[in-house]
């Protein structure tokens, strides 16, 4: 007989049921292009956490991945899908680039480095917003509305970057240098200040201030008022206006708050590493967030660890480049594919074996939710 | 005055060369979204059979087998689509989505495995490709004032799959509102259980509509690779399935009105290919950008109902559940 | 001759509720036959399973005296069932003539079928009295022509057995009694017929026999002609029906809810609400009575703070809201009025949340604390719903525990405890007890009874006429967005007020 799972089961077995599912396809899919899975799991292992300055490599990507998953999570619970991360995480560099490019001779680093830090969140907040006032005023779906803010992103940062924010003199689509000292520090530069020796690696402050965004978005969701209503938001708009609030303002808050965290991406690229405004600098870290967010349920915790795998997945990945004639950095794309394909639209696949087998084993227990169902009388009427 | 005639008319012909792969994504995106599947994973179809087909035709010479195998290809993931919205209840979005990134990720995983070319393919020849079929007259009729240079270049020239393209969008209309199945597949879009109490499986209703989305799929992808173009590169559909959806929503999922929408958006991208570098007086460079970018502003100034409303069929995104 | 239907020994279990127990039924041939039960009694898993829509666990189905198994309801249908849903499988969009033929075409080609349908349904019309534009598109239709188109299709399908689920619902007296000319003319052409319905007074007027469910369980199988509605009540409910005795005269006190010429049209320009004005005092029950979809529920958003009124005023306790400057739920609240929704599940609760976080819904203040009332905590949380559900007895007592693990009644009375814990002046309520079973309503009748003993003005909007009329104080019908009158409870009768529903004044 199937019973319905406990909730630890759920959050914990069943998330790791459809990664492995997805690792194994992918160990199928490899093995038919002719290399041996296990040979490339162990090289990307090392590559993301043994080698020299690896760890530092694979917290940086895993800051981009808090950030752009913290984002679609917040707007999930208002059940917003905010594809326009990757868009959202573009507009936040442009705005750290306008604030530096435009203060640097006149300001002093730190206070244009403490400006650009909300002014990042400020202009990817505003691209959320748009998309969300759309949605809650004009009924128009999100998820086509941010897809197209994404391209329209994309259009504004080629025709801004090889045009008036075009370095004098460079061929390339980016802007100039920022000005010394501009920038978050790196840590092992910190750490090597302090006297503990280690090895170079892009990471740098902002992964505390991802850190901090995550304890934030907590608090947010489960702790406060805010948090409650955006959740009513999502399982039941008639519920909130009953309750005597106001959906469609819940949903252009939710939707700021969640493109201001995809903004703040920019600061781990832009601020942290590239010193300038580049082209493509969000570089698909946008999307991946939709599946750090379903691996992680939407919960930060949850985010926190998948963000660590698929740092470790890039890092890795790119290891691979230099091991193998035949594979690539791009097959991590492909085991991101399918970790959303199992962990999001597959996510029930198992659930129903799940049950029967969890049924075999308790067959005899569970009094309470006997006891909760016992209440209930049944729908069929 | 000739040569700017000429050079409207050869504009003309660019953009039915442009918006071939747009229509036929949109007519499969009007199959899968009248039954109630949203499908945003058209580009991630095209993308695969775009790889299939130049594969197939670098490997064994021939575009018919590549375009067969663009179709299976396509298909098959038409069937993953449809295994978890349809079987599984997934959700659609995430579920296309998934498709899009692991296209993404496979086409160039599996290139460099076969080509070692960094994700290209190899350089076609012209008899591994679908090639402009010159129709009787056409170098003759070129002389003659407009309507010869008409005939010679907007019609005649162009390879059979723009020619399908543009049969599917009246098959896609003759099957949609002329025949019984259209009737269940546009029900199954609207109301399930109404399909679902009258004795026909809305599963499989909603598997055979993927299906037909897959095929149209894939002869767009193939389209791009082994007639359009004469090789594979990696993301070489870049965006070209999400244009053909704002142009499905743009035609309220009809197809006439649809083959408008892609006929305007490739009429956007041919005018900018050709205003590329033109220098306007006191503005400085054409910003082709943001002409490129139209047709994603002008779908959301529609969404918003600003111009019209576009009324999407009513049980699409939900998985059909029945009631207990 | 043998029964249209014989069911024997039908079980059908979902998860841990047995649905179906044992089910035994009879159909003779070309008779009208009622089932009727309370809510959750099992009458609609029955039916579902004889139209296919589900399979049975166990038991045995005879369709005039042949064996069949069902698989789906492809093969009810062609077996000759034909069935009219509780709530209509047409797809709006479609015209009258598309709704009737899909999934019955006659062609490949879309046209030459409907024309092929035409042609019988103009004789089906005429044979039947069935009159419907066959060229309308079917979401402009009034529900009761929707209805008519139900049975067409049925019909179209050359249906021999005809299946409505609580088919009068939706439908005014004049159109149900409408209805039942239209099963007797098909009764006559010697259609069989099974009426699934929890009103007795239905199943008196227009069947031959009657079977009673009660808990999965058939009860009893009754000639109609030979039984009353008390002992169909009795069985139903499994004892004795207490006549509602909770309501006693009270000393009325001041008008605290003055609603003033309230109008309200819709985006077409419709009236769904005209020139409503009447008065409340404090500690008394006006009960809201009228055919579902007369306006009683815009009515009650609009006295909630949910709906902003097109026109009109109005007061509470002297504070006059009028239409011009209108006031959101929470403003309401604030002037001490509370609000028990219609829609338990779309509105009331949020199914997916805890117990705890439902108990605050609208109440949040109660467990915030922090600058501005920013954060909120669990333990408050929990505490307060603790507190909540000993008070009201909602079981099982965990407030942490899902929403939708608790029963329809067990909801409601959380709701209710919600509500009424803010100690409301005035108290509105829609359908108190729909989806609730017996022991829950007794219990919510006694605590509206109890919070206008305590002087709070409650107004009752209920499309069962017999809560309505067994708890309140004074009767307004409504119907077509108007008020019909006002009857107070010494003059009311079922046949007066059913007038005014019908709009007959």
């Amino acid at each position: 007989m199937r019973r319905p799972l406990p909730a630890w089961v759920d959050i914990s077995i069943m998330p790791l049921i459809n990664i492995a599912a997805a690792f194994v396809v992918s160990g199928i899919i490899i093995a038919l292009i002719g290399e041996n899975p296990l040979t490339a799991l162990t090289i990307m292992v090392k590559g993301a956490f043994v080698y020299k300055g690896a760890l530092g490599y694979t917290l940086y990507y895993t800051t981009n991945f808090i950030f752009t998953g913290l984002a679609v999570a917040v707007a999930f619970h208002a059940m917003l899908f905010n594809i326009g991360g990757e868009g959202q995480a573009m507009i936040g560099g442009l705005g750290i680039g306008f604030v530096v490019l435009g203060l640097d001779p006149i300001l002093p680093p730190l206070l244009i480095v403490l400006l650009a830090i909300p002014v990042a969140a400020i202009f990817g907040a505003i691209w959320g917003i748009i998309p969300g006032w759309l949605q809650a005023r004009r009924g128009s779906h999100i998820v086509i509305t941010t897809i197209m803010f994404n391209f329209i992103a994309s259009s504004i940062m080629v025709w801004l970057l090889a045009g008036m924010l075009m370095a004098p003199g460079q061929m390339s689509p980016e802007t100039r240098h920022f000005a010394e000292g501009v920038s978050l520090a790196q840590i092992h530069h910190i750490a090597n200040a302090l006297g503990w020796p280690m090895a170079r690696s892009p990471l740098n402050l902002s992964f505390g201030i991802a850190i901090i965004a995550l304890v934030a978005v907590w608090v947010l969701i489960w702790r406060t008022r805010l948090g409650y209503i955006i959740r009513a938001t999502g399982h039941s708009e008639k519920a909130v206006i009953y309750a005597g609030h106001d959906p469609s303002r819940i949903i252009i808050i939710t939707m700021a708050i969640s493109g201001g965290l995809a903004g703040l991406m920019a600061l781990n690229e832009i601020l942290g590493v590239q010193e300038r405004v580049i082209l493509n600098f969000t570089a698909g870290y946008g999307f991946t967030g939709i599946a750090v967010a379903l691996m992680g349920r939407n919960h930060p915790f949850g985010i926190l660890l998948a963000s660590l795998l698929f740092g470790a997945l890039y890092q890795g990945g790119a290891e691979l480049d230099f091991e193998f004639q035949t594979i690539t950095k791009e097959m991590v794309l492909m085991i991101q594919g399918l970790i959303i394909l199992f962990s999001g639209a597959l996510a029930l696949m198992f659930v129903p074996t799940a049950e029967r087998i969890y049924g075999l084993f308790s067959a005899q227990d569970t009094a309470a939710s006997d006891q909760s169902r016992s209440g209930k009388d049944s729908q069929n009427g | 005055m000739a040569e700017l005639w000429l050079q409207f008319v050869l504009t003309i012909d660019a953009t039915l060369r442009v918006a071939t792969p747009l229509i036929l994504c949109a007519m499969a995106g009007i199959f899968s979204e009248r039954s109630g599947i949203i499908d945003i994973s058209l580009e991630g179809k095209m993308l695969l059979s775009a790889f299939t087909a130049a594969t197939v035709a670098a490997l064994y010479g021939s575009p018919w087998l590549g375009l067969f195998c663009a179709v299976i290809v396509s298909m098959i993931f038409s069937l993953i689509h449809g295994f978890a919205c349809i079987t599984h209840r997934g959700n659609q979005v995430i579920s296309g989505l998934a498709i899009n990134i692991l296209a993404s990720g496979l086409t160039v995983t599996v290139g460099i495995a076969i080509f070692a070319q960094g994700g290209q393919t190899p350089f076609l020849m012209s008899e591994q490709r679908f090639s402009a079929i010159s129709l009787p007259f056409a170098e003759a009729a070129k002389n003659i004032p407009i309507i010869g240079t008409i005939y010679a270049e907007v019609i005649s020239g162009h390879n059979l799959l723009v020619w399908v393209a543009l049969l599917s969008v009246f098959l896609t209309g003759y099957v949609l509102f002329r025949t019984s199945f259209g009737l269940r597949l546009r029900a199954v879009g609207e109301k399930p259980e109404a399909v679902d109490t009258a004795g026909i499986s809305v599963t499989l209703m909603r598997y055979q509509a993927v299906l037909i989305a897959g095929l149209l799929c894939g002869i767009a992808g193939a389209y791009l690779s082994i007639a359009h173009g004469a090789s594979f590169g990696r993301d070489m559909t870049a965006g070209k399935g999400y244009i053909a959806l704002a142009a499905m929503i743009f035609g309220h999922w009809r197809p006439i009105p649809s083959l408008m929408a892609c006929l305007m958006f490739g009429f956007l991208d041919a005018i900018a290919a050709r205003l590329q570098g033109v220098e306007i007086p006191f503005f400085g460079p054409m910003p082709t950008d943001l002409i490129l970018v139209l047709p994603y502003v002008l779908t959301v100034i529609l969404l918003a109902g600003f111009i019209g409303r576009a009324v999407p069929p009513k049980a699409i995104g939900q998985p059909y559940v029945k009631e207990r | 001759m043998p029964f249209a239907i014989s069911m024997s020994g039908i079980c059908k279990r979902f998860g841990s509720v047995q649905a179906n127990d044992a089910i035994d039924l009879n159909i003779a041939s070309g008779d009208i036959h009622g089932i009727v039960g309370e809510n959750g009694a099992g009458k609609s898993t029955l039916v579902s399973i004889l139209y296919g829509f589900y399979k049975a666990d166990s038991g045995q189905i005879e369709i005039s005296g042949t064996p069949y198994t069902h698989n789906s309801p492809a093969d009810s249908i062609a077996a000759g069932i034909g069935m009219v849903h509780q709530h209509f499988m047409l797809v709006p969009n479609f015209t009258v003539l598309e709704n009737i033929i899909l999934g019955h075409e006659s062609d490949r080609d879309l046209t030459r079928s409907i024309e092929h349908a035409r042609h019988m349904l103009m004789n089906l019309a005429h044979q039947y009295g069935l009159v419907v534009d066959l060229d309308a598109e079917v979401g402009d239709l009034p529900v009761s022509l929707q209805q008519r188109v139900e049975i067409l299709k049925a019909l179209y399908r050359n249906a021999k057995i005809l299946i409505l689920d609580e088919p009068t619902g939706v439908l005014t007296p004049q159109e149900t009694e409408q209805l039942f000319d239209i099963l007797r003319s098909l009764k006559e052409q010697g259609v069989t017929i099974l009426l699934i319905t929890h009103k007795l007074r239905e199943i008196m007027a227009v069947t031959d026999c009657v079977s009673v469910m009660r808990g999965g369980r058939m009860i009893a199988h009754l000639n109609t002609a030979e039984t009353t509605p008390e002992e169909l009540a009795e069985l139903m409910v499994g004892r004795p029906v207490q006549v509602q005795k909770q309501w006693h005269q009270t000393q009325k006190g001041e008008a605290i809810v003055k609603v003033e010429n309230i109008h309200l049209s819709n985006a077409d320009n419709q009236n769904l609400l005209s020139d409503i004005s009447f008065t409340v005092h404090a500690g008394e029950i006006v009960g809201v009575a009228g055919v579902a979809g007369n306006g009683q529920s815009e009515l009650l958003n609009i006295l909630a703070g949910i709906t902003a009124p097109s026109a009109g005023a109005i007061t509470y306790h002297g504070h006059r809201i009028a239409a011009e400057n209108p006031a959101n739920a929470q403003t309401i609240k604030a002037l001490g009025v509370a609000h028990v929704p219609e829609d338990r599940h779309a509105s009331g609760i949020v199914l997916p949340f805890s117990a705890a976080e439902n108990a605050a819904l609208g109440y949040e203040d109660d467990v915030s604390h922090g600058y501005k009332n920013m954060f909120i905590s669990p333990q408050q949380l929990n505490a307060r719903c603790a507190d909540l559900m000993q008070e009201f007895d909602v079981r099982p007592q965990h407030p942490e525990l899902t929403s939708s693990l608790f029963s329809g009644g067990n909801q409601q009375k959380l709701v209710l405890a919600r509500e009424m814990s803010a100690s409301p002046s005035v108290l509105l309520v829609g359908q108190p007890t729909r989806g609730v079973d017996i022991g829950a309503i007794e219990f919510i009748h006694q605590q509206l009874i109890n919070m206008r003993d305590s002087g709070c003005a409650i107004i009752l909007v209920s499309v069962e006429l017999d809560e309505i009329m067994s708890l309140s104080d004074r009767i307004m019908v409504m119907n077509n967005g108007q008020i019909m009158g006002m009857v107070n409870k010494s003059d009311a009768s079922v046949k007066a007020i059913g007038l005014l529903m019908a709009g007959v004044q």
